[in-house]
């Protein structure tokens, strides 16, 4: 006999009974399973580019095929003028970063309870794992991703073409980088228990991806919407996201003001609000699935 | 001392659909596709809301109810009934997937449940980082996967291929390293569903050896099964449940007995409905098709060593000329094992050989010791040879077969093979 085992305390007693309303968030049960969300999260990297030809690179390939893109017809055909007179390849690029961290995790997230309904039929642990794996694996690829954005800022400073250089706001890309997860995590929550019982969140999710895309400031600047709307703007915290992000990195003027504690406090209120829809319904999902 | 586990008045109540009804006009169909958005929103907030509302055509099913039952520590329980009786329903709340509607569940202990072997196996990734993966979904700690890895992979007999993706294993192997890793787990209460059915014959009686080990180690078991030797090897006690209650607790002995001989008259029996009927079977009508037992009573676990009898029932609207009624026996993976007809006994092919409108039943008797154990689908078949198919239902009903008491039962082992004969074998020594 082990140590462990001679010095196990008396046996944890649970009472399994019907639910009654709103329950308690619980979250204990998920700091006991949390070696379960890092073999989630390890499960879909490993998984996520086997036997494809370009294997890890796709997640470089999408954000800078969408930036190629977008500076091709946004930036080239139609003129939109990004802050600073900064090119808008770096532009739409610093943009697209957390835009594609946070469309995959959303759409990763969302799917994750269907994606693995014999988990949930067949084995008991705290549901929240799966769509929060899903949302931490995106990680991976949006670390890879920047390491190309730093690649790009140098080519474009060593052409001359750009001068941007970094600041001491660089650090609060964490700050907004978290925001962005709270802010997938948490529609991902709505929509990943609603998903269990209606199939239409499937066909929902790409639109809703590509309506979010563009009333965030992903292929324009937050400076082109107008000043009264501003307020209004904010409330969509992906802008909040991709504002900070283009003041830390690129130094534009649409740093922290009003508008990013509006959208703050509008992710707040999407986790918060998802978690708790979600662990109302999670009793369920084993029977509707 | 108390109770590892304690079920107090436990219920649980399912919502079912009913099948939409059949002939709708397109008007109805339209404006139903137009209102159901509403509908369906309407309900969703009132779900939401925490309310249980029934839409229309939806009905209630309780899968358990009233269930009362203790589980002393060390306790290795059996838990039988038929398929439908609730016992993975019982499982399933037991093990926290799911729920219940009415009722609690006291467990004093840690409960490794495994209602299926491989859950959550990527086929992509190898053997050693399922295992890995699969043991953290079953609630393993790192530490304790690491220690027992390579106890794992000698069970599981795939050490040679362990860094190969899964997606390349045999389906034994795939079943042995799930199995290798849920035995492995050693949670003081476990709770298993039929994952014994898995893998071949050796590898059986290992997973069965296993399971007996580990109830020697003094933990709690349940354990759920139709495979009524490894229930009457693996537990002393038994409860039996029946459509969704609990109705006997004895002896695993006797509670086996009780479950193979009392018939539930809705298993081994299929009645046809008129609507269930195709149009183009007229004149011919099947009316039921019955599993009877040696005493006549209807039955749908037969045991290998008793006869029994297979009957149809059908009406005839008008006169038909050389009517045959068929079945076809096959297993339950889909091999054939028999097809007879009624008419084919030459007296019969005579006599019959035109049949008058009425009421007819036609039946035959499979010998004893004839059939060996598992699953088997019952088909049926109205024809005129060469001139008309009237009737057709290749899976009409399925039945299990239970071998207690067939030769070679000192030996628990399953035995491949669809026939299981008393052979008269002859030992000398010459």
């Amino acid at each position: 006999m082990t140590k462990a085992e001679t010095a196990k305390p008396e046996p944890k007693t649970v009472i399994i009974r019907p639910s009654k309303g709103w329950t308690a968030l619980n979250l204990r049960d998920l700091w006991v399973y949390r070696e379960l969300v890092y073999f989630m999260t390890w499960r879909d990297l490993k998984v996520r580019y086997k036997q494809t030809a370009l294997g890890v690179s796709w997640a470089v390939i999408q954000p800078f095929m969408n930036m190629v893109v977008f500076s091709i017809f946004f930036g080239g055909l139609a003129q939109i003028p990004t802050d600073n007179g900064i090119p808008y390849p770096i532009f739409s690029f610093v943009a697209l970063l957390p835009w594609t961290l946070f469309a995959n995790a959303l759409n990763n997230a969302s799917r994750s309870l269907v994606g693995n309904q014999n988990m949930i039929t067949k084995i008991y642990f705290p549901k929240l794992v799966l769509p929060l794996s899903s949302v931490l694996s995106g990680l991976v690829d949006f670390l890879i991703a920047f390491v190309v954005l730093i690649g790009i800022v140098l080519y474009y400073n060593l052409t001359g073409q750009a001068h941007i250089t970094v600041t001491a706001a660089l650090w609060t890309i964490f700050p907004f980088l978290l925001m962005a997860i709270m802010t997938a995590l948490g529609i991902a929550l709505w929509l990943s228990a609603l998903y269990v019982q209606y199939r239409d969140v499937g066909y929902i999710l790409p639109f809703l991806s590509d309506i979010l895309k563009f009333i965030s400031p992903v292929v324009y600047s937050t400076t082109m919407i107008p000043a009264k709307w501003q307020m209004i703007y904010a409330l969509n915290p992906m802008a909040g996201v991709i504002d900070g992000f283009r003041w830390a990195i690129l130094g534009t003027p649409t740093g922290p003001d009003m508008r990013l504690i509006i959208s703050a406090i509008i992710a707040l209120v999407i986790l918060v609000s998802g978690v708790i829809y979600f662990r109302r319904m999670e009793r369920t999902f084993a029977d509707t699935i | 001392m108390k109770p590892v586990i304690q079920v107090e008045n436990l219920g649980k109540r399912y919502r079912i659909g009913l099948a939409p009804q059949k002939y709708r006009t397109l008007s109805e169909n339209i404006s139903q596709a137009i209102s159901k958005p509403f509908r369906r929103a309407g309900a969703i907030i009132r779900r939401s809301a925490g309310q249980d509302v029934l839409q229309p055509g939806e009905e209630y099913i309780w899968a358990l109810q009233e269930v009362n039952f203790e589980v002393q520590n060390g306790q290795v329980l059996g838990i039988i009934g038929r398929n439908g009786a609730g016992k993975s329903t019982l499982l399933k709340v037991l093990s926290r997937i799911t729920e219940p509607t009415t009722g609690s569940v006291t467990i004093r202990g840690r409960v490794g449940s495994l209602l299926e072997v491989g859950t959550g196996f990527h086929p992509e990734l190898t053997g050693r980082e399922n295992i890995f993966l699969n043991g953290a979904i079953l609630g393993m700690r790192n530490v304790e996967i690491e220690r027992k890895f390579d106890e794992i992979v000698a069970f599981s007999e795939v050490e040679q291929f362990i860094d190969t993706p899964v997606k390349r294993y045999s389906s034994g192997m795939y079943l042995r390293l799930a199995f290798a890793v849920a035995a492995h787990l050693e949670p003081e209460i476990l709770v298993v569903d039929e994952v014994l059915a898995v893998g071949d014959a050796d590898f059986q009686k290992k997973c069965l050896g296993k399971m007996g080990d580990v109830a020697q180690q003094g933990r709690t078991v349940l354990f759920v099964s139709h495979n009524m030797s490894a229930v009457l090897r693996l537990t002393q006690e038994s409860i039996v449940m029946e459509k969704g209650r609990l109705v006997m607790r004895a002896s695993s002995p006797e509670a086996v007995d009780y479950y193979l001989s009392a018939g539930n008259a809705k298993a081994g029996e299929r009645i046809w409905e008129t609507g269930e009927v195709p149009v183009d079977a007229a004149p011919f009508r099947p009316v039921a098709l019955r599993l009877l037992d040696k005493a006549g009573k209807v039955v749908d676990t037969v045991r290998s060593t008793e006869p029994f009898a297979i009957e149809m029932e059908y009406d005839l609207a008008s006169t038909l000329t050389g009517l045959r009624i068929g079945i076809y026996l096959s297993t339950a993976r889909g091999e054939y094992v028999l097809t007879s007809f009624d008419t084919d006994d030459e007296k019969h092919f005579e006599k019959h050989g035109s049949r008058p409108a009425g009421h007819y039943v036609s039946s035959c008797v499979l010998p004893a010791d004839f059939l060996n154990g598992g699953r088997y689908t019952l088909g049926v078949n109205a024809s005129s040879y060469r001139v008309r198919r009237y009737f057709m239902d290749e899976q009409a009903l399925t039945f299990n077969v239970d071998t207690s008491g067939a030769p070679g039962m000192q030996w628990t082992e399953p035995r491949p093979g669809v026939l299981r004969p008393r052979l008269e074998w002859k030992i000398e020594s010459k």
